[in-house]
């Protein structure tokens, strides 16, 4: 069997170039006007699974869960060299939080099928939570390395991986045998540039929002499955899927699934004060666990 | 940083103008070939939306990466230890991103791996490549090579090398010059010898080789025992195996990130590439038109970033309680560069055009010729872009490169003190753009190759047609000032020619390809001007400074001191 490597990616709204009217007067991001892009740590994600592919073959899937213009950020990972891209696309989707976005991801996954690794970045940067990596893994049943730097080795034979994982002022090696979910943080990897044939041959690739929308527009009698055909022939279809295709329970999914609320949005700012040390012993950590609820940073 | 294709207003001006639809729809067979190869166009318009894709990757690469890289690579350069070059370590980065991204078979057909893009877009991407690392292009830019073997070589040669340089395997080598065969190719020794079952040999030794260590070498070697001229010279296809012997490499100015190598070859098995005899008059010659392109859109690219530099440090640099771009000393040496900048790259995407056109006109005539169908009329055709082309080439390499230098000078001068130290990129640009106009031929090897046309007069008829436009305007004027600069060429040239003395045209001609390139350059100016009023400005400056440049150069033929009767010696005797 072939190395299959699932890459999770996201595409975000470009946090790094928020002007004034990108604000509104509640504090929140006007999504809307802001460019989408894909998140920087899933690119670097896709290109270790690129890397390894280079290596030692095998095939990379790019899987993102989001709105149709999603598919502009899966035709640049075709660009960049994923053999198969899928978009989960769905209205009942929306509003997911952590658990329910890792809930669908796990389910498309399940769907897809055999894999041997599977990549994400560590974080988007419009949610900063870092916890849809870990939580899938967790769904998944299967090992997870957060914080990924380098990847060491790995062995086809022996169904291994070994992998360098950033820590504060150092790093830890892990190893473990596959399957594994790792999550990838920026400096892992610089992407690689869009390959020019992929991106003449790509362009053309749609997926079935966009094809419907070519076919309600267009003036011949044509039919959503005649240009599916077409396209799928072609290969230049982008496979899209929605609650029923990856088989989700409609109550784990979108805002019904999330039991996150958002009660209030504050603007913070951070400053250094004091620090404490902690004596490393049992009480040392009560004490600290202590202060820690009494400040409703616990419990 | 910043992409050099879609932030540079210029090159997208120029880029939405080009009309390259003749052009493309020969190159793509009438876009038969996306049947066989998915990632070729439909239609034009298809292509036109791939190549402004193409190049938005070369330019977010050059702009994004390789500028990062090039003051490193310029420090560390390529270095030789025990017989072999190591490129310097943002070179090979750089290298393996272009490779990475598919640019390398940027020429070639399809069917070789090539991506069968035109010479006018490979001009786009070598400047901007160039204006990222100038020593890069004498990588990224050497394609001719492969575009040589494409033209030149037998079928099996062409599928054994080309898809090797399609996918970046190989890099390849212009293997000409010799110790004492630099401008002078007639003179090379190099000797290529059969062995009794006909194999090809090569012996003898090349100096200034750029790349010399490439896995592909083109040579040019004496075929013919006993001859003395070009005509004893074929042309060759090697591998730089270990029968190439890298003897060292130079220590130069600026490209320093490019190796120039001395090389021997020992007894190097070599494929004939078409027939023999025909290796300089023929195939270099097509080959070199190709390098001076590239080298024109090379220092383009150099003088590009040098007059970034210098407009961001005239801006902010402040004397006498005010930035220095506010004295008009200053901005009057900005205004030029940055007309200088826009009016090369008139002339030089008018320049690809023709150069494409005669390739497809090539492409056409072969095709009637195998369908036993008339060529008359394609013939035509071809004559007429084979004369522009010929006098285009050089005089792009030669006005441009020269004017690349100033822009770089002037970047300096603008930066002032600073501008002489190591810390500021001025200084390096400096350096690298001084061999433009030296290498692939001389700016006075490139008038002696233009002058031949400018005497023919192959513009003529174009500015006899521009004579008779309507222009309006401001536009009216300014094709007056043209019309004025053309009686000062007809009288130069009359002066010139009426002496009937070969010595004084040489003397003068570089004055005389001058004031053609003005009326050629000026024209083209006036439609951009239609197009967008901004250019209104560009033209003006130009064509009132070219007229001022013409008025000087006619008073100094028709009336100049006429040194050639001057005791040469008299002058030049005191130290």
């Amino acid at each position: 069997m072939p190395l299959h490597t699932i890459v999770l990616v996201k595409q975000v709204p470009d946090t790094s170039n928020i002007s004034g009217d990108v604000m509104r007067p509640d504090g929140t991001v006007n999504r809307a006007r802001l460019p989408a892009i894909f998140n920087p740590e899933d690119q670097a994600a896709l290109e270790l699974a690129l890397r390894l592919k280079d290596q030692y073959g095998g095939l990379v899937t790019a899987l993102t869960m989001g709105p149709p213009n999603a598919v502009n950020m899966l035709r640049e990972c075709l660009y960049m060299g994923a053999d198969r891209v899928i978009l989960v696309s769905d209205r009942r989707f929306a509003a997911a939080d952590t658990l329910a976005t890792s809930y669908a991801l796990h389910k498309a996954i399940q769907h897809i099928g055999d894999y041997d690794l599977i990549f994400g970045g560590r974080q988007a940067i419009d949610g900063d939570t870092a916890q849809v990596g870990p939580q899938t893994a967790e769904k998944l049943g299967i090992t997870q390395f957060t914080y990924t730097q380098e990847v060491l080795n790995l062995d086809l034979k022996q169904r291994t991986i070994r992998a360098k994982r950033a820590i504060k002022n150092g790093y830890e090696i892990l190893e473990s045998p596959l399957p594994v979910l790792l999550t990838v943080i920026k400096d892992a990897a610089r992407p690689r540039p869009f390959d020019v044939r992929k991106l003449c041959t790509y362009k053309r690739a749609q997926s079935k929002f966009e094809i419907q929308s070519y076919v309600d527009e267009s003036h011949d009698l044509i039919t959503l499955d005649q240009v599916l055909e077409k396209a799928r022939a072609d290969g230049l279809y982008i496979e899209t899927w929605n609650i029923e295709d990856i088989d989700a329970d409609v109550s784990m999914c979108g805002l019904a699934g999330s039991p996150t609320k958002v009660h209030k949005v504050e603007n913070v700012i951070l400053s250094g004060s004091e620090f404490k040390q902690v004596p490393a012993s049992t009480e040392g950590l009560n004490e600290m666990i202590g202060e820690l609820m009494q400040d409703h940073i616990f419990g | 940083m910043s992409n050099f294709f879609t932030e540079n207003q210029d090159i997208q001006f120029q880029f939405k103008r080009i009309d390259l639809e003749e052009i493309i729809r020969v190159r793509e067979h009438d876009y038969t070939e996306a049947a066989e190869f998915p990632f070729a166009p439909l239609d034009y318009e298809d292509a036109k939306d791939n190549f402004s894709r193409i190049l938005e990757v070369v330019g977010d690469i050059a702009g994004n990466f390789v500028a990062e890289r090039a003051r490193e690579v310029d420090e560390l350069g390529s270095t030789f230890a025990d017989g072999e070059v190591t490129y310097a370590k943002g070179l090979e980065e750089d290298m393996q991103r272009l490779n990475q991204a598919g640019l390398m078979g940027f020429l070639l057909e399809r069917k070789y791996g090539g991506l069968n893009l035109p010479i006018s877009l490979y001009i786009f991407a070598v400047e901007m490549v160039s204006r990222g690392d100038a020593s890069l292009m004498n990588l990224f830019g050497l394609q001719d090579i492969s575009e040589t073997i494409e033209k030149f070589a037998s079928a099996e040669i062409k599928d054994e090398y080309l898809p090797k340089f399609s996918s970046g395997a190989v890099s390849g080598a212009m293997v000409l010059t010799e110790p004492d065969a630099g401008s002078d190719l007639q003179a090379v020794k190099t000797r290529a010898y059969q062995d009794d079952e006909g194999n090809w040999y090569l012996n003898g030794v090349k100096r200034f080789i750029t790349n010399g260590n490439a896995d592909v070498c083109l040579v040019l070697a004496r075929s013919e025992e006993g001859t003395r001229d070009g005509r004893g010279l074929s042309l060759f296809v090697c591998y730089g195996d270990d029968t190439v012997q890298i003897r060292r490499i130079e220590h130069k100015l600026g490209i320093k990130g490019s190796p120039t190598c001395e090389m021997q070859f020992h007894d190097t098995p070599a494929q004939l590439i078409g027939v023999r005899k025909r290796g300089l008059i023929s195939y270099v010659m097509a080959l070199m038109n190709g390098a001076r392109l590239g080298v024109a859109a090379q220092a383009l690219g150099i003088a590009q970033a040098a007059y970034v530099e210098a407009r961001r440090y005239a801006q902010e640099r402040e004397q006498f309680g005010k930035p220095i771009l506010n004295f008009p000393a200053v901005a009057e040496m900005l205004i030029k560069m940055k007309v200088d900048l826009e009016t090369s790259r008139t002339l030089i995407y008018s320049t690809g055009r023709a150069v494409d056109m005669l390739r497809i006109s090539e492409l056409e005539m072969e095709r009637l010729k195998a369908a036993g169908e008339s060529i008359t009329d394609i013939r035509a055709e071809f004559k007429h872009w084979k004369a522009l082309a010929d006098f285009l080439t050089p005089l792009s390499k030669y006005s441009i490169s020269e004017k690349a230098n100033r822009i770089c000078y002037d970047a300096i001068q603008i930066h002032g003190g600073t501008g002489y130290m190591q810390e500021f990129n001025v200084e390096r640009h400096y350096r690298d753009v001084r061999i433009t106009n030296i290498y692939e031929g001389t700016s006075q090897l490139q008038v002696i190759a233009a002058i031949g046309g400018v005497i023919k007069g192959v513009a003529d008829e174009q500015f006899d047609a521009n004579e008779l436009k309507e222009y309006r305007h401001e536009a009216r004027q300014l094709a007056n000032k043209l019309k004025q600069i053309r009686r000062l060429f007809t009288k130069s040239k009359t002066f010139v020619l009426e002496k009937e003395d070969k010595a004084y045209q040489e003397l003068h001609s570089a004055e005389l390809v001058d004031m053609y390139g003005f009326l050629y350059i000026g024209y083209l100016l006036l439609e951009e001007a239609t197009e967008d009023s901004r250019k209104m400005l560009i033209a003006k400056k130009y064509i009132m400074d070219s007229l001022a440049t013409a008025l000087h150069h006619t008073e100094s033929i028709t009336r100049g001191f006429d040194t050639l009767f001057a005791d040469v010696e008299q002058i030049l005797t005191r130290e």
